[in-house]
């Protein structure tokens, strides 16, 4: 089962420029959550300090009692063995063949014998599909092989917590629909919380269980899927919908200006929401909600033809 | 702005400083690399050794050069070999081998450590629970400092052998002259510095190679820059820290009386 991570008034600054201010939320233990936002509004920054790679301003993150952000150097390399973690480019370590790379943490952390080692490194290289590839160096593979070597190295610990930092940069959307159905096929085998950073809509849309948007220098919202794809919200649904039309402009932000001239166009109307991914052998996840439940719930009215698809809902699903 | 002119500097080397605190803390920690610590000396062995043996011989021969001529209109030929072995194991020993050890393997390090900091590799690790600092810089300290004092014996050997050849060959010296005069004006402790002064220079060189290319920001540019800096600030150190240990020494160690 996965850990929750809390956090609290988080603020970071690189010298005095603001990156994001007071950021407060909460990833629930076992679910997927993606965090959103324009290009350069820290996202990736803000993986980073969850993390302990960068030290906030302010503020706390609270992983099973301990505060990451304020914690000694000891606490912090112990709390890490809960983490997961893949780098945009799979940060693979170029001097080792990905069998090598895979087993590092392994042979680092554990005293697991070669022969044990050997099977769970060819496990998690079956799980992402790499097998035959483990004598391959990293500078001889394409970038997509590199995301998915490091996904299974950041998989051979047993993570309770998984940090994605932007799984389709540099990939082909056929690539980036596989990859996503990984995640959710891995989150309903392990359990673990999933954190997603991305700026990919599709992705945003049909993986997670939560979404946040971090927009100029705030956390704009964060909340259950449904909650943010029928929000009207106007940064919410112009980002969430790649729409021009909105407060957000080439440059971080709209002048005044461009907002008047935009003030007597209506927003357009929001798009359905689409299904969520299920795992691919048709038993639902832990964290898995029914389609449509949170609207009911709180009385939204989700867009017309909402949760429609061709492939059959699984009964009896859902927490 | 005028401030940034002072913080700055103060800033790069209050950095350092505390970086060089983590790596002695960080060499007392176990377990300890042997498998990095070994392939790192040999990779520094196998891009100094040539370069090193080539510098020492025109060092040795410069200053049987300079000492020689200056020397015989003193009419005192036969301190000519005491003169190159004390300037050769005192000074060019050790300068020679600061040379090679940040230019040839403080820039291999620095780019090194340059390349895996952009690829993120060095976050990676310290998100698997492992500290660079004491998995990858402290062999590299150790293996820098133990090379330095192995290319510092090349580098007396080469040198005072070099010196030998263009005195005896080109020069008209005396071989056994040259040789009887060695003890003259040198003495054991000469030895003893330069092997310390190494030991400081490997250690320097290690410690502002690391820290330069693990703190390279900004893309491929950040690496070139790195590993610029990294050489520029190593020799300028070298060089400084250098002066100071001679001073130190001739003040300490009492001169060999004639």
């Amino acid at each position: 089962m996965g850990v929750e991570v809390k956090v609290e008034g988080l603020t970071k600054k690189f010298g005095s420029q603001m990156i994001w201010n007071d950021v407060t939320l909460s990833l629930p233990a076992g679910e997927i959550s993606v965090m959103l936002g324009p290009s350069g509004t820290g996202k990736s920054v803000f993986l980073k300090t969850i993390i302990g790679l960068l030290k906030p301003d302010k503020g706390h993150v609270w992983i099973e009692g301990t505060d990451i952000a304020n914690c000694s150097e000891k606490d912090l390399y112990e709390i890490r063995k809960l983490f997961g973690v893949l780098f945009q480019d799979g940060a693979m370590f170029g001097s080792m063949d990905l069998y090598d790379n895979v087993a590092f943490p392994l042979r680092e952390h554990t005293k697991k014998s070669e022969s044990e080692i050997r099977q769970v490194v060819m496990d998690k290289m079956e799980l992402v599909g790499l097998t035959g590839a483990e004598n391959k160096l990293p500078g001889e593979i394409s970038g997509g092989m590199r995301k998915r070597a490091g996904l299974a190295r950041a998989l051979v610990l047993e993570p309770e917590i998984l940090l994605i930092d932007e799984p389709d940069s540099g990939l082909d959307p056929v690539r980036t629909a596989y990859i996503n159905q990984l995640f959710i096929d891995l989150n309903a085998q392990i359990d673990a919380t999933f954190l997603i950073v991305t700026h990919d809509i599709n992705t945003a849309r049909t993986v997670p269980d939560n979404i946040g948007l971090l927009y100029h220098k705030h956390l704009a919202m964060f909340g259950p899927r449904e909650m943010l794809l029928s929000s009207t919200e106007p940064v919410v649904a112009q980002f969430l919908n790649a729409q021009r039309v909105g407060p957000i402009g080439m440059s971080e932000e709209k002048d005044a200006d461009e907002l008047a001239s935009e003030s007597g166009i209506e927003m357009p109307p929001l798009p359905p929401i689409p299904e969520q991914l299920s795992p691919s052998d048709g038993r639902p996840r832990r964290a898995q909600r029914e389609p449509g439940a949170w609207c009911r719930d709180n009385g939204v009215t989700p867009p017309p033809g909402s949760f429609e698809s061709e492939a059959p809902v699984p009964t009896g699903g859902g927490a | 702005m005028s401030i940034s002119v002072v913080t700055g500097p103060a800033r790069v080397a209050g950095g350092l400083f505390a970086f060089m605190m983590d790596v002695l803390v960080a060499l007392f920690r176990r377990p300890f690399q042997l498998r990095e610590f070994l392939l790192q000396s040999w990779f520094i062995v196998r891009v100094t050794i040539v370069p090193t043996a080539l510098v020492a011989i025109p060092f040795g021969a410069v200053i049987a050069l300079q000492v020689g001529g200056l020397i015989k209109q003193f009419g005192a030929q036969s301190f000519t070999g005491s003169a190159a072995v004390l300037a050769v194991i005192r000074e060019a020993g050790p300068i020679a081998t600061a040379l090679l050890i940040a230019g040839a393997a403080g820039s291999a390090i620095a780019a090194d450590f340059g390349s895996r900091k952009i690829r993120e590799e060095l976050d990676a690790m310290m998100v698997l629970g492992i500290d660079p600092i004491q998995r990858l810089v402290v062999p590299r300290v150790l293996a820098c400092m133990m090379i330095a004092v192995f290319l510092n014996s090349l580098v007396s050997i080469v040198g005072v052998a070099g010196g030998y050849v263009f005195n005896v060959l080109l020069q008209d010296g005396t071989p056994g002259a040259y040789v009887a005069s060695f003890t003259a004006l040198a003495q054991l402790p000469d030895i003893y510095q330069g092997m310390a002064k190494a030991l400081v220079f490997g250690f320097l060189a290690a410690i502002v190679a690391s820290y330069k290319g693990m703190n390279a920001k900004g893309g491929p540019k950040g690496v070139g820059d790195a590993v610029n800096e990294a050489v520029v600030i190593t020799f300028t150190l070298l060089f400084v820290v250098n002066f100071v240990i001679s001073a130190l020494y001739l003040q300490l160690v009492p001169p060999k009386g004639m």
